[in-house]
């Protein structure tokens, strides 16, 4: 893997707006290679709208968002399977597919893309299981019969499953308990560490933000701000103020 | 091949080569089969390799150890691929947690087990099923009682979406049912002369018989699939746990309101069609029989008896409480996914068009004998 230091993302005067409301306004972000950028915003900013931007599943109104060099927002949906085969994606609430098992979810990109023998599969699903940290036969279970905890490791696993070098985490730590969530943001450093991904993660999560992340963007006043965690600390703007040195943030911060 | 032999003085070296990467997931797999065939003691040289990912590295490693243990000898020349190490780490901190057995052959203790296990869920079902009804009968006394408890915004949304809203297609589909059977009945009544009687054949079969069940399987197609897609949907969402945790009545509020809304719906449909279809009727007899409407009607109050239309109309209530019932039985017992939800719904639509005729059935024999 060439560690080149071309961004991996990068989204510049980025306009999103839904008739009158205008969502983002000239948003400008660089994710580098091998970095964990926290994405914080509050209810409302546009995490999510930035998010389905960048992974192409929606345009903008204007602006460009470069994935490893290639403008997305121009592309034609033959040339964005392309990019979207590079990328993991694990959602809010898990989107595992319901009516098949974990081994399925895990395998069904991997069905989708190559053909590969049922031992391979077999085997690349046994990977991806022990990489989250999932015991091997959690693979024969449905989605329903996991717990919360589980069920983020399994998306995580299916988001793992083409080997991606750049992954997308929405919300990983939402409705876990701290001690899940913790594992969680544990794995997703070893994970990091271990692969050298680049991850993009959304979080309200003060504590994952803290455990994990090198840079963080706040989205503000349909902007982004993006600074390292000392950095933006220091930022003046109120809600960013409010926001990692409010009671709740104290509290996340003494704890670390 | 992602590989290539080369052999000098002191033995066999393998240079792998290419992408190890999931894109070549087949190519691995069949070069890793060809090094097999190989030899057991041979050098092992990963610095060809160009790409490899963790599928790659994880497959490779994995054959590595299954040779290994199958009694190779390797020697890897230079560095180990990237990777390796990680997945040392992995296997070592994340030892496998002991997965259950894989299941056995099919022996005779399966197929009992499978065979226990299917009756009680079968005693379960049937006990959930007379808990369901009996539910709905007690909540339903309670509703009549109170006007708080009879939901009645609720009941006219759904008599709105059950009964107004399919007259257009409850409407089209009783006159040409209608005009369908006068044109063949006239056809084979015209041979002996006897074309007056089409007039008869149309009023009997529709007040009877066709206007109430094809009207009663539209609606089982359109309603009780809705009825249990709804509340499969609200289940899945834990609507339903929401509601009980408000100390809401479920019943009260997603069921009887449908079956109430329900049975006023039906036998209204039921009208409409048994009207299209009479006019259905005498278009047809007007345009191809020369039957003017003048005569049409004096001959459609001959043709009928006094019970004619209330045989028909009477079976709509009932039928509509078997659409409802079966609609939103199906409904509240989705679990867990949505390929439930879709078996399900199915089931819902099946069982009451085939409940609907099969009551159908029932009440011609009972008619018959009563001669009503």
């Amino acid at each position: 893997m060439s560690e080149s230091r071309q961004p991996v993302i990068s989204v510049r005067n980025l306009v999103n707006r839904f008739g009158k409301q205008v969502v983002h306004d000239g948003v400008n972000l660089d994710v580098m290679p091998g970095e964990v950028l926290g994405v914080v915003g509050g209810s409302g900013s546009g995490k999510s709208v930035l998010l389905r931007t960048m992974l192409g599943l929606q345009r903008p109104s204007s602006g460009e968002v470069r994935i490893e060099g290639r403008d997305i927002t121009q592309m034609s949906d033959s040339e964005l399977l392309s990019v979207k085969r590079r990328y993991g994606v694990t959602f809010q609430h898990g989107a595992l597919f319901s009516s098949l098992t974990v081994a399925e979810n895990i395998q069904l990109p991997i069905r989708e893309y190559f053909d590969a023998s049922p031992e391979a599969l077999e085997s690349l699903t046994e990977l991806r299981l022990r990489m989250v940290g999932l015991p091997v036969d959690a693979g024969g279970k449905l989605p329903s019969q996991l717990s919360g905890g589980m069920v983020k490791r399994a998306a995580l696993a299916r988001a793992l499953a083409l080997d991606p070098a750049l992954l997308f985490l929405d919300e990983p730590t939402a409705g876990l308990d701290p001690i899940s969530a913790a594992g969680f943001d544990e794995l997703v450093t070893y994970l990091h560490r271990g692969l050298k991904l680049t991850i993009v993660m959304i979080t309200h999560d003060l504590d994952t933000l803290l455990a994990t992340c090198s840079r963080v963007a706040v989205l503000v006043d349909r902007k982004i701000v993006v600074d390292t965690l000392d950095g933006i600390m220091k930022n003046p703007h109120p809600w960013i103020q409010e926001y990692f040195h409010g009671p709740r943030a104290r509290a996340a911060q003494a704890a670390v | 091949m992602l590989f290539e032999s080369e052999r000098s003085g002191d033995g066999l070296t393998l240079r792998l080569r290419g992408g190890w990467c999931i894109d070549n997931l087949r190519e691995i797999e069949s070069s890793l089969a060809q090094l097999n065939e190989q030899g057991r003691h041979v050098k092992l040289d990963f610095s060809g390799i160009e790409t490899l990912d963790l599928s790659g590295a994880w497959l490779l490693r994995n054959w590595l150890e299954r040779a290994k243990h199958a009694g190779g000898r390797f020697e890897v020349v230079g560095e180990r691929p990237a990777h390796f190490a990680f997945l040392d780490e992995l296997l070592e901190h994340k030892a496998a947690q002991p997965g259950e057995p894989a299941p056995g052959a099919t022996s005779l203790r399966d197929a009992v087990v499978w065979i226990g296990r299917g009756a009680v869920q079968q005693g379960i079902q049937t006990r959930d099923a007379v808990g369901f009804f009996g539910r709905i009968a007690a909540t339903m006394l309670r509703s009549m009682r109170s006007a708080h408890h009879l939901r009645l915004p609720s009941v006219v949304r759904h008599i709105y979406e059950t009964g107004i809203q399919a007259i257009p297609i409850v409407s089209l589909i009783a006159f040409l049912i209608s005009v369908i059977v006068a044109y063949l009945g006239a056809q084979q009544l015209q041979t002996f002369g006897a074309e007056i009687f089409t007039v008869d054949l149309v009023a009997i079969s529709v007040l009877r018989e066709m206007g109430v069940l094809l009207t009663s399987i539209i609606v089982a197609g359109r309603s009780g699939s809705a009825f249990a897609a709804e509340i499969g949907v609200m289940r899945l969402n834990d609507e339903i746990d929401a509601l009980q945790s408000m100390g809401v009545d479920f019943y009260e509020v997603l069921v009887v309101p449908r079956l109430i809304g329900l049975v006023i719906a039906l036998p209204l449909l039921t009208i409409i069609a048994d009207a299209m279809g009479l006019a259905g009727g005498a278009l047809l007899s007007s345009l191809l029989l020369d039957i003017q409407l003048s005569q049409f009607i004096p001959r459609v109050q001959d043709a009928l008896a006094p019970t004619t239309f209330w045989a028909g109309l009477i079976k709509a209530p009932v039928f509509a409480m078997l659409i409802a019932l079966v609609g939103t039985y199906r409904g509240m017992q989705v679990r867990d996914s949505s390929r439930e939800l879709g078996r399900l719904t199915t089931l819902a639509v099946v069982q009451s068009i085939f409940l609907v005729i099969f009551a159908d059935a029932i009440f011609a024999v009972v008619f018959v004998e009563l001669d009503f």
